[in-house]
């Protein structure tokens, strides 16, 4: 740890660090309390949840219409709810229509299903501009919609949590659900891409 | 509050720093300080009971608008949640500087907040509202570019919450549900702006039925 060397220069880590210390002097800080939330937020929050949520309404057409009507229940069969997912609601993608989710006040973002949200989307940029240029927006992050597809951009402003739920591409007839949800990537669960079935030669995915 | 942080909108920021894809989502956090902020916001507002996490929204948005520009997202929470122990008198903003070894700016400090003031009767599903033109000074969490626009209400929650811009300042509220309502972009901006739909999820007080 070089904490000590961190002090003089007033770094916000020396301030994280420092209001940790305090609450601890104060003894409010129960033994391994911030170790195991800080487990839930690295582990157990993760867009693998909610790439297994679409998938299993990809085919389970009972299973789709629950989560389009109760995107709460829907998620809490797998124990996708809790802290930042106790009302949770899917956003269906047609082939006409993208969805995307943005926080313009803050970073909201529905934790359980998704994971906590990446750096991108707290920006100022991706805050201040994706509800008035979604479709500049999108073009420049790689996904150029054409002007068929209409953008429908939900600021999460209350207690709401949204996610995406993408159109099945073509080309995954009979595909097991791993196999779908594999497709299904944190930026598809936020809306700014659409889920890519690999060419059978096509390397370069993985390496982006 | 018409503060900094109202951002959607706002015109002159760049791209934003991402390729669709090109990262993976892991280390969910890149240095060792950043877990603190949540972890030490849960403590307050579950564990504690000192305050909630609609008064950690305020209190970020209460920090002066050059320091909430130029603190990066982890640092602000962390600036927030240090805000509210000072504020609630279990921590000392003199020895948490003494701590960190150098100054310690907080947020500034905050209003009185109003009352929840629910519609009479609840909207419903494609009624059209008209957001109210008011002006309040504390917590709400109407995005400023809504403010005065007609839109169409989608959905009605089926759960409650209190109102933000009382429980915001840590006063009580009665529960409601809240609206999921469609505007145009030409209706919010124009036609200096690409077309398409925003949703915004509102609490009845800020709606008036067109």
């Amino acid at each position: 740890m070089n904490q000590k060397a961190n002090i003089s220069a007033g770094t916000a880590a020396d301030r994280a660090f420092a209001l940790k210390h305090a609450l601890e002097e104060k003894g409010v800080v129960p033994e391994g309390y911030v170790e195991n939330f800080t487990q839930v937020m690295e582990n157990d929050f993760d867009p693998a949840n909610g790439a297994r949520v679409v998938a299993r309404a990809w085919v389970d057409p009972d299973y789709r219409e629950l989560l389009l009507r109760d995107g709460t229940a829907a998620c809490d069969q797998f124990g996708y709810t809790g802290v930042q997912g106790e009302y949770i609601v899917a956003l269906e993608n047609t082939p006409t229509l993208q969805n995307v989710i943005v926080c313009t006040l803050c970073s909201c973002t529905a934790w359980p299903v998704l994971g906590l949200p990446p750096d991108w989307y707290k920006s100022f940029e991706y805050r201040a501009r994706v509800v008035r240029e979604s479709r500049s927006v999108l073009r420049e992050m790689g996904l150029d919609l054409p002007e068929s597809v209409a953008i429908r951009v939900w600021d999460t402003t209350a207690e709401t949590r949204y996610m995406v739920l993408p159109v099945r591409p073509e080309g995954t007839e009979g595909w097991s659900e791993e196999e779908l949800a594999a497709l299904v990537t944190k930026d598809v669960l936020i809306g700014i891409a659409r889920p890519e079935v690999p060419a059978a030669s096509d390397s370069t995915k993985e390496v982006s | 509050m018409d503060g900094i942080h109202d951002l959607g909108g706002l015109q002159g920021f760049g791209p934003v720093a991402h390729v669709a894809n090109s990262l993976s989502y892991k280390p969910v956090f890149h240095e060792d300080w950043e877990h603190l902020g949540y972890s030490l916001l849960f403590l307050g507002a579950g564990e504690l009971g000192l305050f909630n996490v609609d008064e950690l929204r305020h209190a970020i948005e209460r920090m002066e608008p050059r320091h909430y520009l130029s603190s990066g997202y982890y640092d602000r929470i962390v600036i927030g949640v240090a805000s509210l122990f000072v504020e609630k008198g279990l921590l000392s903003q003199e020895h948490l500087a003494q701590l960190a070894g150098g100054s310690y700016p907080l947020a500034l400090p905050m209003g009185p907040g109003r009352e929840a003031n629910p519609p009479r009767r609840p909207f419903q599903v494609g009624d059209e509202v008209v957001v109210r033109d008011e002006r309040v000074s504390g917590h709400i969490r109407m995005p400023g570019y809504v403010r005065g626009k007609r839109g169409v209400v989608l959905h009605r929650t089926r759960h409650s919450w209190p109102f933000p811009d009382a429980v915001g300042h840590g006063r009580d509220s009665p529960l409601e549900p809240t609206y999921h309502v469609q505007f145009t972009t030409q209706e919010l901006w124009g036609d200096a702006a690409d077309a398409g739909t925003v949703v915004v999820d509102l609490f009845g007080g800020y709606l008036l039925l067109a």
